[in-house]
């Protein structure tokens, strides 16, 4: 048995609540790790906020603020505004962490506000493309075909009938100087790019995406696995942009077919139970392809 | 259970939570396999791996839900998952 002292207490304390090998859990600690003890964090409701703060305990070694779904963006600018207000602009890093129904469904107006006015906060979505916590409900961020309670499959549904929006592309219109996506299966390149995000002078924004083992259904351990698959098939590509420049992409040695991905989850197990199905792994390899070309992804 | 006001919580209060119980398979080392490269410190979800003494890592079973990642993706093999015995 380790004994810790409180000095090597981890940022993100254990025994809190998310489930056997949570994606979550495992983001916020890179995330935390690369910032440091140096900052306030500002976290919505969702996941991340239900698991780690149950009243009257809270995972949290640093400053936290837990606020509405529809508000964090509007809470870290004014954070922020206080700090420089109080003439201590720049002494303390303001992040928000968040999930993606905070960021592309409820939260965006205050998202594309704080963006406009160029606060100087970092925002991160950690995405696990679905409503987790509250028994998996469709949000914009679930992919196309994806099975949800919402959006179930059937005699006339292949699962969610839409297509994932693409939000760091929204945040790079809205002049942001660093938006970067990542994984939590590439724990260094988290880190890496959430140390940069919080380095850069204005709004930043970084998207982890997170396999769920709950929602997207998997067994525990395979966390790490899903994630490494979505980027090796080309699904989720790994990039950075600066400036509004594509300045990093992840090359990716050997393509897979989509198929090596979906197979392992139950939300797509309808894909290959039904007729309908193998047209819609073709349109999804499309939709892989089309990245791999875009992004120039393959080395 | 008395509120306080603003819902204030104090910090790395879960410690109290032990989440040991919820695990039905364990993580075991064979450290005569380990390179002490420390994936399994950094990819835990519950924060609960550490490193001991020798550079050897270590589990902290109270708080180990036994997901499994750390046994998955260790590279030498040297994690193994075994039946939890109560």
């Amino acid at each position: 048995m380790n004994q810790r002292s409180p000095k090597t207490q981890p940022l993100f304390a254990p025994g809190h609540r998310g489930c056997a090998g949570c994606c979550n859990a495992m983001a916020v600690k890179f995330i935390l790790r690369a910032i440091g003890s140096d900052c306030i964090v500002a976290t919505p409701t969702g996941c991340t906020e239900v698991f780690s703060t149950p009243y009257p305990e809270s995972a949290w070694n640093v400053p936290w603020i837990h606020s509405l779904f529809d508000n964090i963006a509007a809470v870290s600018s004014g954070i922020e505004s206080a700090l420089k207000a109080l003439g201590r602009e720049g002494e303390t890093k303001v992040v928000t962490i968040a999930g993606d129904g905070a960021t592309v469904d409820i939260g965006l107006q205050a998202l594309s506000g704080a963006f406009e006015r160029g606060h100087n906060i970092t925002y991160i979505c950690i995405d696990n493309e679905a409503y987790m916590n509250t028994g998996v409900q469709r949000s914009s961020g679930t992919p196309y075909a994806a099975s949800t309670t919402t959006s179930p499959p059937g005699k006339r549904s292949i699962g969610n009938p839409l297509g994932k929006k693409n939000v760091p592309e929204i945040m790079v219109a809205h002049g942001s100087p660093y938006v970067a996506t990542t994984s939590v299966a590439y724990p260094k390149d988290v880190m890496r790019k959430v140390k940069k995000a919080v380095e850069t002078r204005g709004p930043t924004y970084v998207h982890i995406q997170a396999p769920c083992t709950t929602g997207w259904g998997f067994d525990t351990h395979l966390t790490v696995e899903i994630g490494k698959l979505a980027v090796k098939t080309g699904l989720w590509p790994l990039l950075e942009i600066t400036n509004g420049e594509i300045t990093g992409v992840h090359r990716i040695r050997k393509k897979l077919p989509v198929e090596e991905y979906l197979r392992r989850q139950r939300r797509y197990r309808h894909l290959f139970t039904t007729p309908e199905g193998e047209e819609v792994i073709r349109e999804l390899q499309e939709i892989a392809d089309r990245n791999a070309e875009h992004y120039e992804l393959e080395l | 259970m008395r509120l306080c006001i603003g819902g204030i919580v104090e910090p790395g209060t879960t410690l109290a939570n032990k989440t040991g119980g919820w695990r039905s398979f364990k993580p075991e080392y064979h450290y005569e396999r380990c390179t002490k490269c420390g994936l399994c410190e950094l990819l835990c979800p519950e924060s609960c791996v550490a490193r001991g003494d020798e550079g050897y890592y270590e589990i902290d079973y109270d708080y180990c839900k036994g997901c499994g990642i750390c046994a998955h993706e260790c590279p030498t093999g040297t994690i193994e998952m075994v039946l939890e015995v109560k």
